[in-house]
């Protein structure tokens, strides 16, 4: 089996769809977004870690579910949003649409890989933050800058945050 | 259909979720002008759709509206034009009222200036065939109208009474062929025969070659066919040329220019003079003539030569003495011719109550023969 092959799927067990308890999807990411609201005010620098979206992610590619990924994605952003001073929406369409294409993503590769989730937290991040720099001057008309390589920097870093938060969230999975 | 949103159900559901948020944060976003940009998008959305559906809800109506505006423009249309037809009618036949008001006036007051005795008439019929030239008046004989006399206008003759019913005429116009009356032209006293040609114009025979006539001088009755009177006007000559033996002369017949409605029949005819022909240039001043002198003799009349004169005097001579002048026998006395005659000025009073009248013209019907045309 080749490098490639192993970062798809190699067997219908490793397609197969993870579960976790209710609580779990409803805890995990409020924690998440109570992180990215509270914990700043006292460790600023601890702001530019985007926990609810990498939260986002994880489940998206976790459930392998489209429609269950942009869900998960549409209730954080807003919830993100709802206790920011964005107007409603903002987070939700950008986290929409990556739980949407990281449920799609997550069907194909084997997002159990710490390098697959390495580089799908860096990709998303940057998607993240571009499709939000995108709505926010071309729906709010705000002069807010894309600064790439800040971004890229913020990206790795989220990428990396985001392979131990995984490992982390993989214990909370259902065990069948 | 079910397969369908099956295949396409994560995207379908991905779009709606989107919608959704965008509906969400347009509805709370205001623009820089304080307007929600939900409000901004349902209006950006609305406004073209609108537009759209106005457009095509105004070019319906303004079709519809079109389509029956055209029809009562159409109907409008229809009506005006026979209002406007009414209207034209009504005013031809006010024209054609005053026209005749017109006419009757000047038929008035030419029956009441000239001195025939006359008959208005009005022309109520053509003759049926097609090449004759006569006309039908609603006056006959028992209205005094007899087979021959003239009948005028103001402004010419028009022709004769051809038949004389008891209450209709037929009268032969100037232009029928068989027409003929005798003319003088008015400046240069050409006698000749006016003959109807079947036409509008008529021409003047029997004129010769040498004589002299104008175009555009006029001719008048001569009383010559002793039907029409004496200085009735006739027409203009149109065209002059030599013939073969006589002058070639068209003359535009004056009575019956302008239509023919109300004409004169004359009862009794009165010849007159030919008026004479008003020179080119009328607006030439001319000093009053010199107060006659006692001494001198007196003016000769116009035309009068020193013969006429010598003749008048000796006629005074012989009235003032009682003689007749070719009665006296060979060796009998003559009269005086040194005698002193009163001048004209003081018998002319006594002269002109004794003076003749005017020449009457017996009633041409009686007088003329049946038929003169050739």
């Amino acid at each position: 089996m080749s490098r490639g092959e192993r970062l798809m799927f190699s067997s219908q067990r490793e397609s197969e769809i993870s579960r976790f308890r209710a609580r779990v999807l409803f805890a995990v990411p409020l924690a998440a977004i109570l992180f990215q609201v509270y914990v700043p005010l006292f460790f600023e620098f601890l702001a530019y870690l985007e926990l609810p979206l990498l939260v986002v992610v994880y489940f998206a590619l976790m459930r392998r579910s489209p429609v269950g990924g942009l869900f998960i994605g549409a209730l954080v952003g807003l919830a993100q949003d709802s206790l920011s001073r964005n107007p409603l929406g903002m987070f939700g369409i950008v986290k929409t649409l990556v739980g949407y294409f990281a449920a799609s993503v997550g069907m194909r590769f084997d997002v159990d890989h710490p390098f697959i989730r390495f580089a799908l937290g860096f990709f998303f991040f940057l998607f993240h933050q571009f499709f939000y720099w995108v709505l926010a001057r071309g729906l709010l008309g705000l002069p807010v800058s894309f600064e790439i390589q800040r971004t890229l920097v913020l990206g790795l870093l989220n990428a990396v945050v985001a392979v131990s938060l995984f490992h982390f969230l993989d214990k909370l999975k259902e065990r069948g | 259909m079910d397969t369908l949103l099956n295949r396409y159900r994560n995207i379908t559901v991905l779009l709606l979720v989107i919608l959704a948020q965008l509906v969400l944060l347009a509805y709370q976003v205001k623009n820089n002008q304080d307007v929600r940009i939900i409000r901004l998008w349902a209006v950006t959305a609305v406004t073209p759709v609108a537009r759209v559906v106005e457009g095509v809800r105004s070019g319906v109506a303004g079709l519809l509206g079109n389509y029956i505006f055209l029809k009562d423009a159409r109907e409008q249309n229809r009506r005006l034009r026979q209002e406007l037809a009414r209207v034209k009618l009504e005013n031809q036949f006010l024209k054609n009222e005053l026209a005749t008001a017109d006419r009757a006036q000047a038929l008035l007051k030419f029956q009441a200036q000239t001195p025939s005795r006359t008959l208005a008439a009005r022309v109520i019929g053509i003759g049926a065939t097609a090449n004759s030239r006569v006309v039908f008046v609603d006056r006959g004989s028992t209205a005094g109208v007899q087979k021959g006399m003239a009948v005028i206008t103001p402004d010419g003759i028009v022709g004769k009474v051809l038949a004389s019913f008891p209450t209709a005429s037929e009268v032969l116009l100037v232009t029928d062929p068989t027409f003929a009356a005798g003319v003088i032209s008015q400046k240069h006293h050409v006698r000749g025969t006016l003959k109807g040609q079947g036409f509008g114009s008529c021409r003047v025979d029997y004129v010769q070659n040498e004589e002299t006539v104008e175009v555009g001088e006029w001719f008048y009755t001569s009383g010559d066919d002793r039907i029409f009177p004496k200085g009735t006007p006739v027409g203009r000559v149109t065209v002059v040329r030599p013939g073969p033996q006589n002058k070639e002369i068209y003359v535009d017949p004056a009575g019956l220019q302008g239509g023919l409605e109300e004409v004169l029949i004359v009862l009794d005819a009165v010849h007159q003079a030919v008026p004479e022909a008003q020179t080119a240039s009328t607006s030439v001043y001319l000093a009053p003539p010199p107060p006659p002198d006692s001494t001198a003799e007196p003016a000769l009349p116009p035309g009068a030569t020193e013969a006429d004169r010598l003749r008048e005097h000796y006629r005074e001579v012989g009235e003032a003495q009682g003689h007749k002048f070719g009665e006296g026998l060979p060796g009998s006395k003559p009269p005086d011719f040194n005698l002193k005659v009163p001048p004209a000025q003081e018998r002319k009073p006594a002269a002109a109550a004794q003076a003749p009248q005017a020449p009457q013209v017996p009633n041409p019907a009686a007088a003329a023969p049946a038929s003169r045309t050739p």
